[in-house]
């Protein structure tokens, strides 16, 4: 009986403030799988969350979870938010998918958004960026700069955004450059800034005058720098680490798709649906190129403008490592077949374990 | 000023009782002060992070959910810390385990009837198992040093984990992302309850009750504490070193590999690259947590299941980063195991003493 | 190339190097401090913003160095002072850290550091191929050089290394000699903070001169290791040190020419290597069973 006084006192206690706490129109809600402190890809979705702060000032409520590790501890930290009042969810890391269905399938009233997955629902809708643009733009940069022809690439996991994205570089690169080559190391890791540091000097060390990274960290690009070389900086324009060596940087930006569809929860209009956008939409951003002579800058510029135009840079023809071609002249590859992509394009000196 | 320990020619009954209160009660101190500095109202801080999470079903049912594995794992490695065998590895033991549990939904996913979530547990148990026993004939055969070794094979374990997933073990329906297929019911931890927990909870609870039995009551059970006690005393006795350190790494192992195929069957339902939040480790705090006491330990593992969900908690509603949490878990465990200490021993602070010979 | 290759593992092995003679002093004292990963991400973030704030990259691994010192000191007051168990200190020394680092760290994320200087040793680094090697390093590298020389010389050659290995071995008998168990451990203890600070100051001032949360990315763990790999001699950690950061660096190399390996399987190669001379070092049971100090892990109270 006493336990029961005290929950039923504790229960009153949880209610008055969690109405204290439910002002605003729309609360917001975040899980993120690292800290916010990465500079990387949850750093840039924070970035997003602030900017919707700013934007709504005291009509948005928002509230994140951080370094929630993908497996069983992703479901709880969605539920919370699902059961805290949550108008709308965004979970921010793709092994986030099935928990995330699970949650949505659990509060129909609540609407969820997940990044980079593939699994939607009524009120489960998905949202990526087109990465992939940015790295046709950084291909071509580097075909031109570069004086050994040779680029070492260091890459996190073979999954279909980082293997477009080394194909989407090496096309870029092929059309100033046919014989471009390209080192590909996998670090294993998105974010362990000595080890992709390690992995930068060895690339440097096989004589590679331009560096590229789809890991986090700041490292690679200040190995650039020590070592008198150029590269690109990831998620975030990272020139303050290498003034002299950064020649430009893909930026995940967030805030406008964030501002977008928490307005359409305001105004009672937000629907499920498949968001995939990017350089047009303004969700990637390439940052000021520095570094390069001018013709280059106006190339880079020029086929950011195509691309913003909806051109798409896998665009036949287009061969495979075999020497097969698997796009035919003119025919744009379906955004499906970009999504899901495991194999190379012809040049890649590298394999993928199947 | 010198501290100094006397021990107690008894633990002390009354200390037994009041050192976790004072525990919590200095981790609340720390709390409020860590909660003020950071611009929040201490006194509803406190709340949502202890008291909260125990009187809302939902939460109560996520602190289940989250000390299961917790607890499994650390009464295993009770019995190989209790004989004297430092397994540090049963984060790798719990991935293996969770890997061979999975490979009858995954090779074999037609296999549907009531003997598939059996065997499931089975083969988690014999893989979790096999992956101890490496460091464990390491070491009766070349006295190899089981720390190292078990810690560095969980390194290795989370690759062949990240190897099968974005590999050989990728769902073929799921355009190249590094994930299993979805298991079907047959492989899925019947719930129980309206939420997450599963028969996970009770099979734990059986184990705890089967090993403090097995602790107290049996011949192996005085076997383990003896050869943790005074090995020569044990060996004079006629065990066996040798085949007692492959007998308990085989246990914590099997346990380990047991919550792992738990986890995986019962919450996640596919092999991800990553499918532990550390367990393996946190169990080891757990385990010393619980003064390798199978009953300890059940206190213990919800003691920090609740550190974990308080600290989310206040995250999520408060704002309250979860370095402060990390924080506020290291202090509670600090706490803990100082207030331990005046079980043992009564703490005398003094100023120079006669002992001379102190002063070296 | 191979000039270019050892440069990088020099850097790779420095701050694992460091961290392990620390943890090894305090091993030998008889003490295990499972706590170098929390003691090691506080040096990484006091020496990053302590180098920040006054400009001076000295000032800065002399801050994490401290930084180093106030967490073991934590650890020993509760480990030997109150006797609690010395495994489950260390791995709550370790959380403790994790979050106290990005606590303090918050105002440094995204902000550029200073990179140590490389310091050139006069004619030492005009040699071919050694100096450009060993003497164009910047100056931790040299600090871990010396520490190196400096451990194995106290440890095996002074009466200082001698207590300290009698305390390690024997605790009954060094207080029976009238030795102070708990200071002797103490200041073993805090040296190894002192060096696990330094470690991760390297990491964050030298290695990558930058703030993240986390950086240190379970280097503290492959210390621990290095210590129980190299049976506890000094020169056996040179040896474990580089020899892990050697495969780490190759498996990089081995990549970039194009092998088609799973690189999963390489990456696990340096752990698989570690537990393979493990088992060769210790099947010559002597050695190791020499080495081991025997009150490792057991904690001490003196009788009145």
């Amino acid at each position: 009986m006493k336990n029961l006084l005290k929950a039923t006192a504790a229960a009153a206690v949880f209610t008055a403030m969690a109405g204290a706490a439910h002002a605003a129109d729309v609360k917001a809600c975040w899980v993120y799988v690292g800290p916010v402190g990465d500079f990387g890809w949850t750093y840039q979705h924070d970035q997003g969350r602030q900017a919707v702060v700013a934007e709504f000032g005291d009509k948005v409520e928002t509230a994140f979870l951080e370094s929630v590790p993908e497996g069983p501890d992703a479901e709880r930290a969605i539920e919370r938010f699902a059961r805290d009042g949550c108008d709308i969810v965004f979970t921010t890391s793709f092994g986030y998918m099935n928990p995330t269905v699970k949650v949505a399938k659990k509060y129909p009233d609540v609407k969820f958004e997940h990044a980079t997955g593939y699994k939607s629902a009524d009120n489960l809708a998905t949202y990526n960026s087109k990465f992939h643009e940015g790295r046709y733009i950084i291909g071509q940069i580097a075909g031109k700069m570069s004086k050994t022809g040779v680029a070492g690439y260091i890459t996190s996991f073979p999954i279909p955004e980082v293997i477009s994205g080394i194909n989407a570089f090496m096309l870029g690169a092929q059309t100033v450059n046919p014989d471009f080559k390209v080192k590909v190391v996998w670090a294993n890791t998105w974010f362990d800034p000595a080890k992709e540091a390690d992995a930068a000097k060895a690339l440097a060390d096989q004589g590679v005058d331009i560096m590229v990274q789809h890991t986090d960290s700041t490292a690679p690009l200040q190995v650039a720098q020590e070592r008198g070389i150029h590269g690109f900086g990831q998620a975030s324009d990272m020139i303050a680490f290498a003034p002299k060596s950064q020649y430009t940087a893909i930026i995940d930006e967030w805030g406008p798709y964030y501002i977008e569809r928490i307005k359409e929860v305001m105004e009672g209009t937000w629907e499920t649906k498949q968001t995939w956008s990017g350089l047009a939409e303004g969700h990637v951003v390439m940052a000021p190129y520095t570094n390069l002579p001018d013709d280059v800058v106006a190339m880079a510029k020029e086929t950011e403008a195509k691309i913003s135009g909806g051109w798409e840079p896998f665009t036949g023809p287009i061969f495979n490592q075999e020497g097969e071609k698997v796009v035919e002249d003119g025919v744009t590859l379906e955004d499906g077949a970009i999504l899901g992509m495991d194999w190379y394009v012809q040049g890649v000196d590298d394999k993928l374990s199947k | 000023m010198r501290i100094e320990l006397v021990k107690r020619k008894e633990h002390s009954q009354l200390m037994t009782v009041l050192s976790p209160l004072l525990a919590v009660l200095l981790t609340l101190i720390t709390a409020a002060i860590l909660f003020s500095l950071a611009g929040k109202d201490p006194i509803e801080g406190l709340f949502k992070f202890f008291i909260e999470p125990l009187f809302d079903s939902w939460s109560l049912q996520e602190l289940l959910v989250k000390a299961t594995p917790l607890v499994l794992i650390a009464a295993g490695l009770s019995v190989c810390y209790l004989s004297n065998n430092w397994n540090i590895g049963a984060e790798g033991q719990f991935v293996v385990g969770a890997i061979c549990g999975s490979f009858l939904p995954i090779i074999f996913p037609d296999f549907q009837n009531a003997l598939t979530l059996p065997l499931m547990l089975l083969f988690g148990i014999a893989g979790g198992a096999c992956w101890a026993l490496i460091p464990a004939i390491l070491k009766a055969r070349f006295s190899t040093n089981e720390i190292l070794s078990s810690l560095m094979l969980v390194y290795v374990g989370n690759l062949l984990l990240d190897y099968l997933v974005r590999g050989p073990w990728r769902d073929p329906d799921g355009y190249n992302f590094p994930e299993s297929l979805l298991f079907s019911d047959a492989a899925t931890m019947p719930s129980i309850g309206f939420g997450r927990l599963t028969i996970a909870a009770p099979i734990t609870l059986v184990v705890i009750v089967v090993l403090a039995l097995v602790l107290s009551r049996t011949l192996k059970g005085f076997e383990i504490r003896v050869m943790g006690e005074s090995p020569r005393a044990g060996e004079f006795a006629g065990f066996s070193k040798g085949r007692l350190t492959l007998f308990v790494f085989a246990i914590s192992g099997g346990l380990a590999g047991l919550a792992g195929t738990m986890e995986v069957s019962g919450s996640l339902n596919q092999l991800l690259p990553v499918i532990s939040p550390g367990y393996g480790f946190t169990a080891i705090i757990v385990a010393f947590l619980g003064r390798l006491n199978p009953i300890g330990i059940l206190i213990a593992g919800f003691v920090l299941a609740l550190s974990y969900i308080g600290g989310e908690g206040v995250q999520a509603s408060l704002g309250i980063s979860d370095k402060i949490s990390n924080v506020i878990q290291g202090m509670l465990l600090f706490y803990v195991l100082a207030c331990d200490t005046l079980i043992l021993y009564k703490v005398r602070i003094g100023h120079n003493r006669r002992t001379a010979s102190q002063g070296a | 190339m191979f000039e270019a290759i050892l440069l990088t593992v020099i850097t790779a092995a420095t701050p694992l190097l460091i961290a392990a003679l620390g943890e090894l002093v305090v091993e030998r004292s008889g003490v295990l401090n499972l706590g170098v990963e929390g003691m090691m991400i506080m040096g990484a973030v006091v020496g990053f913003a302590a180098a920040n704030l006054t400009g001076s990259g000295t000032l800065g691994a002399l801050a994490a160095v401290l930084a180093g010192v106030c967490m073991a000191s934590l650890f020993g007051f509760l480990v030997l002072y109150l006797a609690t168990n010395q495994v489950a200190t260390g791995l709550s020394l370790t959380i403790l850290g994790l979050g106290l680092s990005g606590m303090i760290g918050e105002a440094f994320i995204g902000v550029p550091g200073l990179k140590l200087p490389r310091l050139d040793i006069p004619l030492l680094s005009d040699i071919p191929f050694i100096g450009p090697v060993f003497f164009q390093q910047d100056a931790l590298v040299y600090v871990a050089f010396a520490l190196v020389a400096l451990v194995s010389y106290v440890l095996f050659r002074t009466r200082m290394g001698l207590i300290l290995r009698a305390v390690g071995d024997n605790h009954g008998s060094a207080h029976a000699l009238g030795y102070s168990v708990l200071r002797v451990r103490f200041l073993a203890v805090l040296f190894g903070g002192g060096c696990a600070g330094l470690a991760g100051g390297y990491m964050s001032l030298a290695y990558t001169p930058q703030w993240v949360e986390n950086m240190t990315a379970g280097r503290g763990w492959i210390a621990l290791a290095l210590v129980v790999f190299s049976s506890w001699l000094p020169l056996r950690v040179v040896g474990g040190a580089y020899l892990f950061g050697a495969v780490t660096v190759l498996t990089f190399h081995a990549q970039a020419q194009g092998i088609g390996i799973p690189s999963q399987f390489l990456s696990s190669l340096p752990y698989l290597a570690t537990i393979l001379v493990l088992v060769v070092i210790s099947a010559n049971r002597r050695l190791t069973l020499v080495n081991t100090p025997a009150c490792l892990g057991k904690p001490f109270v003196p009788d009145r």
